[in-house]
């Protein structure tokens, strides 16, 4: 079959399901709508809190599903010693970051959830990286742990909403306006130079750790210093870690994600395409006694690889008549069994691109 | 090559000089011409000039990997983007104006004429104070004249303006300067040299004290 008939993101979606069952992960799939309470309870979970609402036909309100993790994690059950490992791909419902409009979104992911280990965190990264690495080989996947800024801001300050304002600096790696504010609120200067090297943290692995260490003074920020060298050594060994990046700007909400978060770019398209990270707070949240680590796939961005493609949109543009039908159906047939994709017209519909011209009426004409 | 989204106007033209003295030159952006792409494939830079408003845009979309945008726009339009640097020119400030004779006794909805109705709302809710928002597109200062709105929040210069139409400042929101911005996915791709140009331009910031 012509390898370019599928799109970018159709490809994708086999690819990645094959990907996905060869580690043992199984599908999930799930039903469009799910009860709006379910997203009212967790909504700041939600990458934005809009969501499409509805009655059904006994009056309950519902929702167009705008995320696939909260069902999966309410239909599970915990087994001591055991992972549920599933697979999805679905559409989500949400408002788009760019236009404030609501946009079907084609999703797709995995999420590992129960007594997840150092091996599992491994497993979901390397996963993450595989998948990027089976859409385009020029890809960043870039990883954080929650556990060392959560650390660094706790000896800083306990004002809540200082918090907030300083982690949205960080996202930025706006150190210049993060200086301010920390002198403003007279956070002393070790802390104030611990969270502006945070925000300017990013390089590859190793770079990283060695500045990252003396930031590293309180036994949790240690542990989870350790928890990502190991990573580090993990990653090293699988061979990926030239496209792996510590970035301390990748944040997710902290109510929900604990320890490692991670999110990857594509080279040509303007906004990250994989998102995810550990979130052992929100299962706790639900009711569950398991830890959790997964990561969605967002593959409507993958159209914009497709945008530069100068492909024709025929090998062949064949010209007939109404008296030349019969001879055109036979020529088209046989351009055909050659490989080649035809467009039968009667003119040359305006800016269409073909590789070569084929006029029955004039061949027809000559015999 | 790393595309470069400069502010059309005063600003931006300091800011090239900067560029320029950071080893970034363009010879062709001084001829004088219709031109609004201007590239030097020799140090793998592109820059054109688009509106100053528009800048965050084209690099939050990735048009441009880099930028340079004034603070009101970044506040205003919250675009997911780096904020690199604080180049700490084009200097001025967000600030409520009124007429001199104004006195907010907070007992009515204060109405507020504003181009940055984000900043505004935010300024506002930050105080619980409850506001009727005017939404204006430019010559801001006629609103409280007019008796249009209660006060404005606007960007001050000098205050030269505010003085000739018999207003004054009551309230500084912001104080506001050019920030280098950088795209998100650009930034990983283009480190390198992201991160040169940062440093070549931060060599020669001038701080204030």
């Amino acid at each position: 079959m012509n390898n370019n008939i599928l799109k970018n993101e159709e490809k994708a979606v086999y690819t990645l399901r094959s990907l996905y069952r060869q580690y043992g992960y199984l599908p999930f799939k799930m039903s469009k709508f799910e009860e709006y309470d379910l997203y009212v309870r967790n909504k700041d979970f939600l990458v934005s809190d809009k969501v499409i609402t509805f009655n059904d036909t006994s009056g309950k309100l519902m929702a167009l599903k705008p995320d696939v993790t909260l069902s999966i994690i309410k239909n599970g059950e915990d087994t001591p010693g055991c992972k549920q490992k599933v697979y999805y791909n679905e559409n989500v419902y949400r408002v788009s970051g760019s236009t404030h409009q609501f946009k079907e979104i084609m999703q797709t992911g995995i999420e590992c959830i129960g007594d997840i280990d150092e091996y599992d965190v491994f497993e979901v990264i390397s996963l993450a990286a595989k998948s990027l690495a089976l859409i385009s080989p020029d890809f960043i996947l870039e990883i954080s742990h929650q556990g060392i800024l959560e650390a660094v801001l706790e000896s800083c300050t306990d004002d809540g909403r200082l918090k907030r304002d300083i982690i949205s600096l960080i996202a930025e790696k706006n150190a210049h306006d993060l200086e301010r504010l920390c002198n403003a609120n007279g956070i002393g200067t070790e802390g104030t130079d611990a969270l502006c090297t945070l925000a300017g943290l990013y390089g590859d692995m190793d770079a990283v750790l060695s500045r990252l260490s003396p930031l590293c003074t309180t036994d949790s920020a240690k542990a989870a210093y350790g928890e990502l060298s190991a990573l580090k050594t993990k990653l090293e060994a699988a061979g990926i870690a030239d496209k792996i990046r510590f970035d301390f700007s990748v944040l997710n909400d902290m109510n929900y994600y604990n320890g490692t978060v991670f999110r990857g770019f594509l080279s040509g398209i303007c906004e990250s395409v994989l998102a995810g990270g550990r979130y052992d707070r929100l299962l706790t949240r639900m009711g569950r006694k398991a830890g959790a680590i997964g990561f969605a796939i967002y593959l409507d961005l993958l159209e914009a690889l497709d945008r530069n493609r100068s492909e024709l949109d025929a090998d062949v543009l064949l010209l007939y008549s109404e008296e030349t039908a019969n001879e055109a159906a036979k020529e088209v047939e046989k351009l055909i069994a050659l490989g080649k994709s035809v467009s039968a017209q009667k003119a040359i519909p305006p800016k269409f691109r073909y590789g070569e011209l084929v006029d029955v009426r004039k061949e027809a004409k000559d015999a | 090559m790393l595309n470069i989204a400069l502010p059309k106007g005063r600003l931006g033209e300091k800011v090239y000089a900067m560029f320029e003295k950071a080893g970034y030159e363009c010879p062709s952006i001084k001829e004088n011409s219709r031109k609004l792409i201007f590239e030097n494939p020799e140090k793998q830079v592109r820059y054109f000039w688009v509106k100053p408003s528009d800048v965050s845009i084209y690099v939050e979309r990735g048009a441009a990997d880099i930028g340079v945008a004034g603070k009101d726009i970044l506040l205003e339009y919250a675009p997911q983007i780096y904020e690199l640097l604080d180049l700490n020119i084009g200097k001025c400030r967000m600030a409520v104006a009124a007429k001199k004779d104004f006195y907010d006794d907070g007992q009515s909805t204060l109405r507020v004429a504003t181009k940055f109705t984000s900043i505004a709302a935010k300024h506002y809710a930050g105080k619980c104070r409850d506001i009727d928002i005017i939404k204006l597109n430019g010559s801001i200062e006629i609103a409280p004249i007019l008796g249009l709105s209660d006060v404005i929040v606007d960007i001050v210069e000098t205050g030269t303006t505010l003085k000739e139409n018999d207003l004054e400042v009551i309230e500084t929101v912001v104080p506001i300067s050019a920030r280098l911005i950088a795209n998100k996915a650009s930034f990983k791709f283009k480190t390198a040299q992201i991160e040169d140009i940062t440093e070549k331009l931060k060599a020669q910031v001038v701080y204030d004290d």
